[in-house]
């Protein structure tokens, strides 16, 4: 990484671009699963058993860890634009990874 | 003013969505548990307004959302610009638009 | 400091023009309290008298002398060498964003370019036959406007900007911090104009935030502070406008 994007809050916008960037990748395949209920509950319920093996828990661990990530880090940006200025945007930002990582633990805690 | 217009859009999405996806994620946490099943999720959603109209309005925040996202990506990563950059950036939109759309109608049986 | 005469430091300078260039390796003696800007000037007056770089005030006041030092953009008179340097050497190159001259300066007309085109210049409506206008110290305008005075040109923001690099067009830190700082001063009369001037499409709504400007400012100004100012203030501007062409 050049030296002087070595600084956190490149590293917040980096997240949230990447996050978002894998949300858009990961939306018309949601889309299209949801959408074999058209075809009748019977295709729907083979996906959904089909990702019922534990390594698809992980890969939704992951999704939903991006999806709280882009949540936080949104939120910070919406408030840094549109509230009083604040200095602590950094301490912000690792606030918004924290609780992206305790959305996404709780959610991979419930689904063993 | 183009880009005021697309910047607001960006940001009222995106504080649409903020409540959505907060219901959302709680949803996930909660049906998670038990394993999915195709007839509890359609139980829940089959005939109802509630799921129907709220999912319906995520669906389009999200394409709006989506495709303002990816066009900031294309213009400033893949430095397209012009007549390519807004046509794919409505395909996008609509076609996320559709494909969601579409998936709500399954969910809540108007199909 | 018994050693620092005969100690030595490697320097990577970045030479050549537009077109291109490479490094050269110097080794220049290393003394106590030294600048960037003093390597440099070593290697001209020692090593390479065809070394071009600018300076002009060596105080930290005239922001000429800026350069990226190992890869981040530095005010080079006022950075000590033994604050930046990794294990006896330096990378000295032009600021990014800009067009090289020659070897280490950069033409700055784009940025100044760029300081107008986001209507930089103070506005007022009367002569100085007038009054001075009272402005108290302590109001939310003025205070908004102190925040963001401090500017020295140096470019160091608009090097530092990744939002310049993806968008040759957009108008950078440096000259939408200066438009804000107008914004909220109480005797300029162009703000209608200015705020349709930072409204484009290369202007404040394309700022991502990353605060790069912010880390690196010399003068510890934060850009990106002002530029979420102008999104509110553009932004309320828009839809007033919108709410009165419906209403009207």
């Amino acid at each position: 990484m050049k030296a002087h994007r070595k600084q956190p809050l490149y590293l917040a916008f980096l997240l949230h671009r990447i996050s978002g960037l894998g949300l858009a990748l990961f939306l018309p395949l949601h889309f299209y699963v949801l959408g074999l209920s058209l075809q009748g509950d019977a295709t729907l319920d083979r996906f959904l058993h089909w990702s019922q093996q534990p390594l698809m828990k992980f890969v939704e661990f992951g999704l939903v860890f991006l999806l709280a990530l882009h949540f936080f880090g949104g939120l910070r940006l919406l408030a840094l634009e549109n509230m009083p200025w604040s200095n602590r945007q950094k301490n912000y930002a690792a606030l918004a990874v924290a609780a992206a990582f305790f959305v996404a633990g709780g959610f991979l805690l419930r689904a063993f | 003013m183009l880009e005021i217009r697309l910047y607001l859009a960006q940001r009222i999405s995106a504080a649409i969505m903020a409540p959505l996806v907060l219901l959302h994620l709680g949803l996930m946490i909660y049906a998670i548990q038990g394993g999915l099943d195709a007839g509890e999720i359609l139980a829940r959603t089959r005939g109802s307004l509630f799921w129907g109209s709220t999912y319906g309005l995520f669906v389009i925040a999200v394409s709006v959302h989506t495709a303002l996202g990816l066009r900031n990506i294309m213009r400033e990563w893949l430095q397209l610009r012009g007549m390519v950059l807004s046509s794919l950036s409505w395909l996008f939109f609509c076609g996320l638009a559709f494909a969601g759309l579409r998936a709500i109608a399954g969910l809540v049986g108007m199909s | 400091m018994s050693d620092s005469s005969t100690a030595s430091i490697t320097v990577h300078v970045w030479r050549g023009n537009s077109e291109g260039g490479s490094f050269d390796e110097f080794q220049v003696p290393q003394q106590p309290s030294q600048t960037i800007l003093d390597i440099v000037t070593w290697i001209q007056r020692n090593l390479d008298a065809g070394l071009s770089y600018r300076f002009a005030c060596r105080v930290g006041m005239c922001g000429s002398c800026a350069m990226m030092v190992n890869g981040i953009p530095r005010w080079t008179c006022r950075t000590h060498v033994n604050k930046v340097m990794r294990d006896k050497q330096l990378t000295i190159e032009p600021l990014r964003n800009l067009p090289v001259i020659k070897d280490l300066a950069c033409d700055m007309s784009e940025f100044f370019a760029k300081w107008n085109q986001a209507q930089g210049q103070f506005q007022g409506s009367t002569t100085r036959d007038e009054k001075i206008a009272p402005i108290s110290p302590c109001s939310p305008e003025r205070e908004a406007a102190n925040a963001a005075i401090e500017c020295i040109n140096c470019a160091i923001c608009y090097a530092s900007c990744d939002v310049v690099a993806w968008n040759r067009d957009y108008l950078g830190p440096a000259a939408l911090n200066r438009a804000w700082s107008l914004q909220n001063d109480v005797r300029d009369t162009a703000g209608e104009s200015r705020l349709a001037a930072v409204a484009g499409d290369a202007g404040c709504h394309r700022c991502h935030s990353q605060q790069g400007c912010a880390s690196y400012c010399p003068n510890e100004l934060n850009p990106t502070a002002s530029i979420a100012g102008l999104k509110r203030l553009t932004a309320s501007d828009f839809l007033r406008r919108r709410y009165r062409s419906r209403h009207a």
